[in-house]
C-alpha cells in the first residue's frame, strides 16, 4: 500500500477553471498587472537612466497630459495629439474586432489602414482640384472604404472556400500593401525624394477650429455602432455563434462561408476609414510607415479589452499613453526611442500574463496524503 | 549573375534559421509571431557579445572564439524570448497571437536599445563571420558558389536537415509532431505536452536568433540595418512556402533570398518599378499558401493544434 502511494507522482498544486467573478475583483486583478508593469518598466529604465523613478512617471504624464509646461497651448496640443492617437488606434481596434470575435486572426489590419490611406491620397492627389469640396470628401469616403474592403475580404473569401490559414494570408498582404505605398511614392512623386508633401488643402474639414475634434467624433461613433453591431442585431449575434463553435453555427442553419465574408467587409471597411482618418484628417500624406504598427497593436488591444468595444476606449488609452508618455522619457533623459516599445512590451506582458488569473484560479492540494 | 547567386545565398540562410526555428516551433503547435522580435534580440545579442568579446581580447582575439561567444549568445538570447513566449502561452494558457506579437514589439525596441549602445557598426567582427575556406576562389565558380561562404551558412544547413530528420525520423520528432497536431491525444499517452512546447519554443527561438546574426554579421557584413524584423515576416513566410519542411526550407530560403534582392539585380527596371518587384516573395507565399490549401494534401497543411493552447481539463 504504501509504495503504490509513493509512484502516484503528487504536485503541491493544481489549477481549476473560475467562475465568473464580481466585477470589481476582475478590475482589481487587472489593476494590479498593470501596477507590476508599471513597477517593472519603472526599475528597468531606473536601471538605464540611473534617475529616480517617480520623476521618469512624471516625466511620462507630462509627455500625455503636459502637466509641467505652463504654456496652455503645448499643453492642449499634447492632449490633443493623445486623444487622436487614442482615436485611431480604437478605430483599427473596432475594426478588428468583429473578426476576431469569429476567430478570424485577421493580423492584416496594416496593411488594410494602408491601402485606405493610399486611396484615400491618391484621391486628394488626383481629383482634388478638379471636385469641389463635399464630392471630394464622399470619394475619399468611398475610395478608402472599397480599397480596405479589397484587402481584407480577399483572405476572408479564401479562408471560407478552402480555409486558408488567414493569419498568415493577413500578414502577407500587410507587406503587399508596404510595399504598393513605397511603389507609389516613387512613381507619383516627381523630385524623386519619395516624400510627400502634406496637402492639408484637400484634407477632411476642420471643424470648432479643432484639428483632430472630427476623427475623435466619428471614431465615437463607430464605437458605438460596433457595440451595437456585435451586441444588439442579429449578425452580431451569428459572429459570436461562429466564433464560439463553427459547427454549432452550421447546426443551427448559419452560413458560416457567408458569415465570414460579411464580418471581413466591415472589418476592412472600418480599417479603411481608419486610413482615412489617418490620412485625411492627420497627416495629409501618406508613407510606409503612416500606420506605424497599430495594426498590430491594435490586435492586442481589442484583446486585452475581450472584444468589447467600450472597454477598448481603455485599453487604447492605456496603450497610446505609455507609447507617447516613454517618448517623452526618451528625450527628457536622453535615452533612445527604443525604450517606448521596451515598456510597451512589459505592460503588455503584464496584462497578458493577468488574464490567466482571470480565468482560472490554483488551489494548493493540502491533505493530499489522505486523499489517496 | 555568380554574386546574384552567392548573395541570394547568403541572404537566404538568414531566412532559413528564421524558418527552421518557426518551424519546430510551429510543429509542436505554437504560431510563433514573435519571431521578428527574436531574430532582433538574438543578432542584438551576438552584435553585443562580439563588441564585449572583442574589446576585452584587444588584439590576442582568437577567432574560434570570437564565432563560437556570439553564436552562443545569440542562441540563449533567442531562448530565453523562446521561454518568456512559452510561460505566457504553456503556463498561462495567454493567447498565442497576442502574445508573439508583443513579443515582437518587445524585442524590436530592446534590441534597437542595445544596438543604440554600441553602435551600429560590427564590421570588426563580421570578418570572423565572413572568412571563408582559403581554396574555395581557386575553384571557379563551383568553389564561389558552394564554398566560398562563411561559417553561419553551413550552419544554417546543418540545422536544417538535422531538424528535418529529427522530425521525420526519430521518436522525439514524432512525440513533438503529436502535440502539435493533437495535444489531448498526445497526452492520452503520456507525453507531456507543456514539456515538448516548452522546449520546441525555445531551441526554436534559439536557432531563429541565429538568422538574424547571420544578417548582420554575414549578409551585411557587420553593419546593422534597423529591418531585422522584416527578415522575421518573411521567414514567418517560409514556412509556408516550404509546407513545414525544414529539408525544402534550404532550396526555398534560396528563391525567397533570390526574390528578395533580384531588384537591385535586374537592369531596365526603374526605380519605381524595383518597389512592386520587392513584394514578390509575400506574392509567391500567398499563392503557395493558397494553392497547397486548395490541394488540400495532408501532409502539407499546417498542424491541425497550431494557435491552440492546451488545458488538460478543458476537453
Amino acid at each position: 500500500m504504501g509504495k503504490e502511494n509513493k509512484k502516484i507522482k503528487t504536485v503541491p498544486f493544481h489549477i481549476v477553471k473560475r467562475d465568473p467573478m464580481a466585477w470589481y475583483y476582475n478590475l482589481l486583478i487587472r489593476a494590479a498587472a498593470v501596477v507590476a508593469a508599471l513597477i517593472v518598466s519603472a526599475v528597468f529604465i531606473t536601471l538605464m537612466t540611473q534617475k529616480n523613478p517617480i520623476e521618469v512617471y512624471a516625466s511620462m504624464i507630462d509627455g500625455a497630459f503636459g502637466i509641467k509646461t505652463n504654456n496652455v497651448d503645448l499643453r492642449a496640443l499634447r492632449i490633443w495629439s493623445l486623444l487622436q492617437n487614442v482615436a485611431i488606434l480604437l478605430c483599427i481596434s473596432l475594426a478588428v474586432t468583429p473578426a476576431f470575435k469569429m476567430r478570424f486572426w485577421n493580423c492584416g489590419a496594416e496593411g488594410q489602414v494602408l491601402v485606405g490611406g493610399l486611396a484615400t491620397v491618391m484621391v486628394m492627389m488626383f481629383c482634388g482640384d478638379k471636385l469641389s469640396m463635399p464630392v471630394l470628401i464622399i470619394v475619399m469616403v468611398l475610395a478608402s472604404v472599397t480599397a480596405g474592403i479589397i484587402w481584407a475580404v480577399l483572405p476572408a473569401i479564401f479562408k471560407s472556400l478552402w480555409n486558408t490559414n488567414e493569419t498568415l494570408f493577413t500578414l502577407m498582404m500587410n507587406y503587399v500593401a508596404i510595399q504598393l505605398i513605397a511603389f507609389f511614392l516613387k512613381y507619383f512623386v516627381k523630385s524623386g525624394s519619395g516624400v510627400l508633401s502634406p496637402m492639408p488643402q484637400f484634407g477632411l474639414p476642420i471643424i470648432a477650429g479643432k484639428d483632430y475634434l472630427l476623427n475623435i467624433i466619428i471614431v465615437a461613433v463607430i464605437t458605438v455602432l460596433v457595440y451595437i453591431y456585435l451586441k444588439y442585431t442579429k449578425q452580431g449575434y451569428e459572429i459570436s455563434v461562429v466564433g464560439e463553435s463553427e459547427n454549432t453555427a452550421k447546426y443551427i442553419g448559419i452560413n458560416v462561408k457567408k458569415v465570414i465574408i460579411r464580418t471581413l467587409i466591415v472589418s476592412g471597411a472600418i480599417c479603411g476609414i481608419a486610413g482615412l482618418l489617418l490620412v485625411g484628417g492627420t497627416n495629409h500624406t501618406i508613407s510606409t510607415t503612416t500606420a506605424g504598427g497599430r495594426g498590430f497593436t491594435a490586435i492586442m488591444v481589442s484583446w486585452l479589452a475581450k472584444f468589447n468595444p467600450l472597454y477598448m476606449v481603455f485599453t487604447s488609452f492605456l496603450i497610446v499613453f505609455f507609447e507617447i508618455g516613454s517618448k517623452q522619457v526618451s528625450t527628457d533623459f536622453r535615452i533612445p526611442n527604443a525604450i517606448s516599445d521596451i515598456v510597451t512590451g512589459i505592460i503588455l506582458f503584464f496584462i497578458i500574463g493577468s488574464e490567466f488569473f482571470l480565468q482560472y484560479k490554483i488551489v494548493v492540494n493540502k491533505n493530499r496524503k489522505e486523499n489517496v | 549573375m555568380l554574386s546574384f547567386i552567392i548573395s541570394a545565398i547568403r541572404l537566404g540562410m538568414a531566412f532559413l534559421f528564421g524558418s527552421t526555428g518557426e518551424t519546430i516551433a510551429e510543429k509542436s503547435g505554437h504560431l510563433n509571431l514573435g519571431i521578428p522580435g527574436v531574430m532582433c534580440v538574438g543578432a542584438a545579442m551576438g552584435c553585443y557579445a562580439e563588441y564585449l568579446y572583442l574589446d576585452a581580447a584587444k588584439r590576442n582575439a582568437v577567432s574560434v572564439l570570437a564565432i563560437l561567444i556570439p553564436i552562443a549568445a545569440t542562441f540563449i538570447g533567442g531562448a530565453l524570448m523562446g521561454l518568456l513566449y512559452s510561460f505566457l502561452t504553456v503556463t498561462l494558457r495567454a493567447n498565442q497571437n497576442v502574445t508573439g506579437l508583443a513579443l515582437t514589439t518587445f524585442g524590436v525596441g530592446l534590441s534597437d536599445y542595445m544596438i543604440n549602445k554600441t553602435g551600429p557598426i560590427y564590421t570588426k567582427g563580421s570578418k570572423y563571420f565572413t572568412t571563408s575556406l582559403p581554396f574555395a576562389d581557386d575553384l571557379g565558380w563551383f568553389g564561389k558558389i558552394f564554398l566560398s561562404h562563411g561559417v553561419l551558412i553551413y550552419l544554417a544547413i546543418i540545422i536544417a536537415l538535422l531538424t528535418s530528420y529529427v522530425l521525420t525520423k526519430t521518436r522525439v520528432g514524432l512525440h513533438l509532431r503529436s502535440v502539435g497536431e493533437n495535444p489531448a491525444t498526445a497526452d492520452a499517452v503520456g507525453i507531456n505536452v507543456a514539456k515538448y512546447r516548452y522546449a520546441a519554443t525555445c531551441i526554436g527561438c534559439g536557432i531563429a536568433g541565429l538568422g538574424g546574426l547571420s544578417f548582420v554579421m554575414d549578409y551585411l557584413h557587420g553593419n546593422w540595418e534597423y529591418c531585422i524584423d522584416a527578415i522575421g515576416w518573411l521567414a514567418i513566410a517560409l514556412v509556408i512556402f516550404t509546407v513545414w519542411k525544414p529539408n525544402l526550407g534550404i532550396i526555398g530560403s534560396i528563391v525567397f533570398g533570390a526574390l528578395y534582392i533580384a531588384s537591385s539585380y535586374i537592369t531596365g527596371v526603374s526605380f519605381a518599378g524595383k518597389e512592386l518587384f520587392k513584394m514578390l516573395p509575400y506574392i509567391v507565399t500567398i499563392v503557395v499558401l493558397i494553392i497547397t490549401s486548395i490541394m488540400d494534401k495532408k501532409e502539407n497543411q499546417p498542424p491541425l493544434g497550431l494557435g491552440l493552447n492546451y488545458f488538460r481539463e478543458e476537453r
